[in-house]
C-alpha cells in the first residue's frame, strides 16, 4: 500500500490547520455561510438533510486496517456508531458536528486520509478495480496509476475550477469491475502487440441526468504518456466546457456535443503541445510508488483445498469468493447488504472486524468497492473457513454478491438535500422480498440498483433492474428500467412505462424477474435475457 | 400555515423558529405567518441559523406538520433509523412522515 512522505503529509496537515482556522471564524461570525460553504465543501463537509455529513476519501478503495480502524474511532467518537460506503469507495459520516470537524481531521490526518477533493467542481477520487493487485485477468497491478493521477490531481492548480466535478476509474482488466465507462474519464491499462504497457482512454461517460457511455477517444496511450494525455483531455474541457448551465457542465455533454471525432483532435493537437513543455512526472517517482504495491508475501505452498462440508460456509464460498491470482489464495467479499438491512452501511464495531480481520487474514488490506462492500484482497483458502465464522459472529456474512439482494443504493430522502425519494426502504423491501438465498441464486447475478433521484448516485442507469424515485406532487414514486450495466458490457438501462408506489415497486422488480426466469435460454442472467426477448414481454407483465 | 426552519449552525441539526428563538423539535414550531422574510432576513443576518427558508405546514393533532415529505423526513429524521429519529424509537414516527 501506498505511504505518504513528506510532502503528501505536509499538505494535509496545512490544509487541516487551513480549515481550522475557517470552521473558527465561521463558528465567531466572521464569515458568512455563503462565503464559508465553497470552503468546507473543499473539505467533504456537507450540509445534507439532517447534519452535517463529511465524505472522507479512499483513494482506489485501498486501506489498511489502521485505517479502517480510525474510520471505526471517528464512528464511535464524532457520529453515530456507523459510516456509510458509497459508489465512489469513500465513506460518509452523518451526523458530523461543524465545531469538531477539525479535530476530526486531524486524526484522520494521523493515518494518512482526508477528506479532500470529495466535493466541488476538481478532480475526485480515483477509482479502480477492487480487486487490483489481486485479479488474475489484469495486465497490471492499476493502482500505482492511480495513484500518479491522485498525486497529479491533488490540488492541481489548473483543476481546482472545472465546470463541474470529474471521476476518474482506472482499471486493468477486461472484466470491467469499476463501471470504468460510465466515469467523466476511463482508463483502461492494456498491453499492446509488443507487450509494452499503455491505456485506453474512454472520455464522456457518465450517469445522472444525462447518461452517457464514454467513447474511446484513444486506444493506445503509451504509459510513460498517460498524465500527460490526461492533461490534454482535462484542458480541452476546461477551456470549453460549459460553465452556463449547470446541468450542461459535465465533460460527456462537451464530447457529445462536440462529437467524439472532433474533441479527439482537440485533445490530440492539445497532447501534442503539452508534449513540447515536458510535464511528465517523472519516471522515478511511479517507480517510488510502484514498490509500495508489490506482491505480499505469499506463502507459496499453500493448498488450493477447501473443506466445503458445511453448507452455509459452501453457499457463502460459491456467491462471495473469487478467484485469486495467486494459488492456495482467495478474494473473499464482505457484503453489506445483510436482507433488510442499509446497503453499504457497517457500524463502528464492523468496521472494527473487518480491520481486525484484514489485519489477521488479508495481509493488512482492505478494499471498498463501488457496489457498496468490502473486500479482503488475500486471504488463504486454508483461512476461509475461520474468516467466514468470524464474519458470520459480526453479521457479516451474507451470501448475496452480485444477487438481487446485493443492491446498490444511494442514502436517498433519509438523508440526502437532493433527493426526491426515498430509496433505503425500496431497498430493504426488495431484499426482504428474495430474501431467500435459494431464490436469489436460482435468478443469478443480478444487479439491482436504486437512486432516490436524477442524480443517479445510486447507479440505476447501470442497473440489470434500475429503479429511480421521484416525487409525483409530493408523493413518492418510483420508475422501473431494465437492461443496464456497468460492466464491460456497458449499457443504459431503458424506462418500462409509468412508475409505481412504494409497494408497487417491489411487486413490479418481482413480475420482472419472473418474466425472466419464464422467457430465459440456457445460462443467460437476467440482462441477457431482456437484451434477447426486448422489453415487451416484460412491460405485457407490468401493465396489462 | 408557513414554518421557518434551518440548520443550526454549530451542530447542523434541523431547526425551527419557535416564536423567539430556535428549536430542534418540531412541536415548538410557530406559524410565521406574513412575517416570515422578515424573521428569516434577522436570523440569517445575525448569523444564528444555517440556510433558513420557509416552508408550508398544516396542523396534525396539534403539532405542526411539513407540507412536503422532505421536510416531514427532516423534522423527524431517517425513516430507516428509528433508534435516530427526534424521538427515539418512536413508533408513530414513520407514519408522521409517510
Amino acid at each position: 500500500m501506498y505511504k505518504y512522505d513528506q510532502y503528501d503529509q505536509s499538505i494535509v496537515d496545512a490544509r487541516v490547520a487551513e480549515f481550522r482556522d475557517q470552521v473558527e471564524r465561521r463558528l465567531a461570525g466572521e464569515i458568512t455561510e455563503d462565503q464559508f460553504k465553497p470552503l468546507r465543501l473543499q473539505n467533504g463537509l456537507y450540509l445534507q438533510l439532517h447534519a452535517y455529513m463529511l465524505r472522507v476519501a479512499i483513494p482506489y478503495g485501498t486501506l489498511n486496517s489502521k485505517q479502517m480502524k480510525m474510520l471505526a474511532h471517528i464512528a464511535r467518537k464524532y457520529d453515530r456508531d456507523y459510516g456509510h460506503f458509497t459508489t465512489r469507495q469513500n465513506i460518509q459520516y452523518n451526523w458530523i458536528q461543524l465545531d469538531q470537524t477539525p479535530d476530526l481531521l486531524e486524526e484522520l490526518a494521523s493515518v494518512e486520509m482526508h477528506a479532500i477533493q470529495t466535493s466541488g467542481n476538481c478532480i475526485r477520487n480515483i477509482s479502480s478495480d477492487q480487486y487490483a493487485g489481486a485479479a488474475a485477468d489484469e495486465v497490471t497491478d492499476p493502482r500505482p496509476w492511480a495513484e500518479l493521477l491522485r498525486q497529479w490531481s491533488t490540488f492541481h492548480p489548473e483543476f481546482a475550477h472545472l465546470p463541474r466535478k470529474f471521476k476518474f476509474a482506472v482499471i486493468a482488466s477486461e472484466e470491467d469491475r469499476a463501471a470504468m465507462r460510465l466515469h467523466d474519464i476511463g482508463i483502461q491499462l492494456v498491453r499492446n502487440d509488443a507487450g509494452e504497457l499503455g491505456a485506453r482512454f474512454f472520455v464522456g461517460g457518465g450517469m445522472g441526468r444525462t447518461p452517457m457511455i464514454g467513447p474511446m477517444v484513444r486506444d493506445f496511450v503509451p504509459a510513460d504518456d498517460l498524465i500527460s494525455y490526461a492533461e490534454a483531455c482535462l484542458r480541452v474541457y476546461n477551456r470549453y466546457g460549459r460553465r452556463d448551465n449547470k446541468y450542461k457542465a459535465r465533460i460527456k455533454i462537451l464530447v457529445h456535443e462536440l462529437g467524439k471525432d472532433e474533441y479527439t483532435r482537440q485533445v490530440e493537437e492539445e497532447f501534442k503541445h503539452i508534449k513540447t513543455l515536458n510535464l511528465d512526472p517523472p519516471k522515478a517517482e511511479l517507480e517510488r510508488i510502484t514498490t509500495f504495491f508489490q506482491d505480499p508475501d505469499y506463502d507459496l505452498s499453500a493448498s488450493d483445498d477447501l473443506d466445503l462440508s458445511d453448507p452455509d460456509f459452501a453457499i457463502w464460498v460459491d456467491q462471495n469468493v473469487k478467484t485469486h491470482k495467486q494459488s492456495g489464495y482467495a478474494i473473499a467479499n464482505i457484503s453489506l447488504k445483510p436482507i433488510g438491512g442499509i446497503p453499504g452501511d457497517a457500524t463502528s464495531v464492523q468496521i472494527d472486524v473487518m480491520a481486525d480481520l484484514a489485519k489477521e487474514y488479508s495481509f493488512d488490506e482492505l478494499r471498498v468497492t463501488h457496489a457498496q462492500n468490502i473486500v479482503l484482497p488475500h486471504v488463504k483458502k486454508s483461512d476461509l473457513y475461520t474468516l467466514w465464522q468470524k464474519l458470520d459472529e459480526a453479521e457479516l456474512a451474507t451470501p448475496n454478491l452480485d444477487l438481487i439482494s446485493d443492491m446498490i443504493a444511494c442514502p436517498g430522502l433519509d438523508y440526502c438535500s437532493l433527493a426526491n425519494a426515498r430509496s433505503i426502504p425500496v431497498a430493504q423491501k426488495i431484499a426482504t422480498r428474495f430474501a431467500d438465498v435459494g431464490k436469489q441464486k436460482e435468478l443469478g447475478e443480478l444487479k439491482l440498483k436504486i437512486s432516490g433521484c436524477i442524480n443517479a448516485c445510486g447507479h440505476h442507469h447501470a442497473g440489470h433492474i434500475g429503479i429511480l424515485g421521484v416525487d409525483r406532487k409530493g408523493v413518492e414514486n418510483y420508475q422501473l428500467s431494465l437492461g443496464g450495466s456497468g460492466a464491460e458490457d456497458v449499457s443504459l438501462a431503458k424506462i418500462t412505462g409509468p412508475g409505481f408506489d412504494e409497494d408497487g415497486i417491489v411487486d413490479a422488480v418481482e413480475k420482472a424477474t419472473n418474466v425472466y426466469l419464464e422467457q430465459r435460454e440456457g445460462d443467460e442472467r437476467f440482462v441477457d435475457t431482456y437484451r434477447r426477448v426486448g422489453m415487451a414481454p416484460f412491460k405485457e407483465a407490468l401493465y396489462d | 400555515m408557513k414554518l421557518l426552519t434551518g440548520n443550526d449552525l454549530k451542530s447542523g441539526l434541523v431547526t425551527w423558529w419557535t416564536g423567539k428563538d430556535w428549536s430542534i423539535n418540531i412541536e415548538d414550531a410557530v406559524d410565521v405567518g406574513e412575517e416570515g422574510e422578515a424573521i428569516l432576513a434577522a436570523e440569517e443576518a445575525a448569523r444564528r441559523v444555517n440556510s433558513p427558508y420557509i416552508i408550508d405546514g398544516d396542523e396534525d393533532s396539534g403539532t405542526p406538520r411539513p407540507a412536503h415529505i422532505k421536510d416531514r423526513v427532516r423534522a423527524l429524521g431517517p425513516t430507516v433509523r428509528p433508534d435516530l429519529t427526534l424521538k427515539p424509537n418512536d413508533a408513530s414516527a414513520i407514519d408522521k412522515v409517510v
